[in-house]
């Protein structure tokens, strides 16, 4: 309708799910097909909406975790369940392909990586907050970028990490691509040392040194964010290449 | 939403997106307490339904609040003196 092409905001609309599959026992991807689908940068979110028969509704933010250009022209999120979660137990649990998904998107400028920025990139992500930084580590390997990626995972146990096998496989065949895992609780058999939260040390270790002057991408539960993005300042960092995603929540 | 914690400005983007034509979360705001300026996206976003509400991260001022009703959105920026809004890509 002309009306919506001259105002350029944006409504609700109906996504289709296409395809799910589960990333861990708790975790799931949703392969959304979204007609017109405008296209995304790596970083941005969709807000999701679910309306109940009476009329109540929730509304929650995933971020995308797909790169575009994708193969299927399709979107992919994926979702944590929270046992006493409200809106994600129906996204991991419930919704099947075949069911329409309402939803806005994408948005945010600001959290995002450009494939023109030069400067080398640290990713630091904490439990499902790898989402959005995984759709950057795909949208590098899409557009043959060749920027140095660095991406420090913090994870609760070896089974609660997200898409361990296309991680494995992309520091093989991606040239400039580093991974590191932090295990919170539990950690895999011969691991050099006992679970431990995200610190200096592992931040100085395996993240860039801030004369390098990299872009750093903060995302995870709210407190660990701000555990993190201390830490990058107190280390050196410009907290002007610092960007941050907190996902609610604590631990 | 979550209680307690807070999220970051960028949270806003969709709700601001249905009001505004262009991404507002990566505009530059200069705060009107402490003439901080950042992205819209690094403010500290609160939930306190039915609103939002975006405080300065460097001395804690409200700088945004956006409220809606069934009907209408009620947008409050008195506590930033300006926007500057980047036109690419938009
Ligand atoms: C920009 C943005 C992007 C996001 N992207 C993703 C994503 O890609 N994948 C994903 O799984 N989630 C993502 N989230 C979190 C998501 O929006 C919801 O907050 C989450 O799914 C919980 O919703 P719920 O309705 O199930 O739980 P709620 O009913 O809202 O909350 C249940 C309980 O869990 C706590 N809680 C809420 N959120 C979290 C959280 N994130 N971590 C830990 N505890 C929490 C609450 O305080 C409460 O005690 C994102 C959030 C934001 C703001
Ligand atoms: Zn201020």
């Amino acid at each position: 309708m002309a009306r919506t092409a001259v105002s350029g905001r944006l409504t609700w609309r109906a996504a289709t799910l296409a395809e799910a599959r589960w990333e861990t026992p708790t975790a799931r991807t949703l392969v959304l097909d979204v007609p017109d689908w405008p296209g995304h940068l790596p970083g941005q979110h969709i807000d999701v909406r679910l309306t109940a028969e009476d009329g109540y509704r929730a509304q929650r933010s995933y971020s995308i975790a797909s790169a575009w250009p994708h193969p299927e022209g399709r979107v992919e999120l994926t979702i944590q369940r929270l046992d006493d979660g409200e809106v994600s137990p129906y996204l991991t649990d419930v919704v099947e392909p075949g069911e329409q998904i309402e939803l806005r998107g994408p948005v945010g400028g600001w959290f995002v990586w450009r494939d023109k920025q030069p400067a080398p990139v640290l990713l630091v992500a904490g439990g499902s907050g790898v989402v959005p930084l995984m759709a950057m580590v795909r949208a590098r390997a899409t557009a043959s970028a060749r920027q140095p990626f660095r991406l420090l995972y913090s994870v609760r146990t070896p089974e609660d990490v997200l898409y361990a096998d296309e991680l494995r496989r992309r520091v093989r065949d991606d040239a400039g691509l580093d991974v590191h895992y932090v295990y919170t609780r539990k950690t895999p058999d011969g691991w050099p040392s006992p679970p431990k939260r995200i610190d200096v040390a592992a931040l100085n270790t395996y993240g860039w040194p801030p004369d390098f002057e990299p872009d750093c991408y903060v995302c995870g539960p709210t407190t660990f964010v701000e555990t993190a993005a201390d830490i990058l300042v107190a280390l050196g960092h410009d907290p002007r290449r610092i960007r941050t995603e907190r996902f609610g929540g604590t631990s | 939403m979550t209680n307690g914690t807070p999220l970051d400005g960028n949270a806003m983007a969709g709700d601001l997106r249905e009001i505004f034509a262009v991404d507002v979360t990566a505009a530059r705001y200069v705060c009107a307490g402490c003439t901080h300026a950042d992205a819209v996206g690094t403010l500290l976003l609160w939930h306190q339904s039915p609103g939002l509400v975006a405080r300065c991260p460097s001395c804690g001022d409200v700088v945004v609040t956006v409220v809606r009703a069934p009907d209408r959105v009620f947008l409050d920026l008195r506590g930033s003196v300006r926007l500057e809004v980047p036109l690419e890509g938009s």
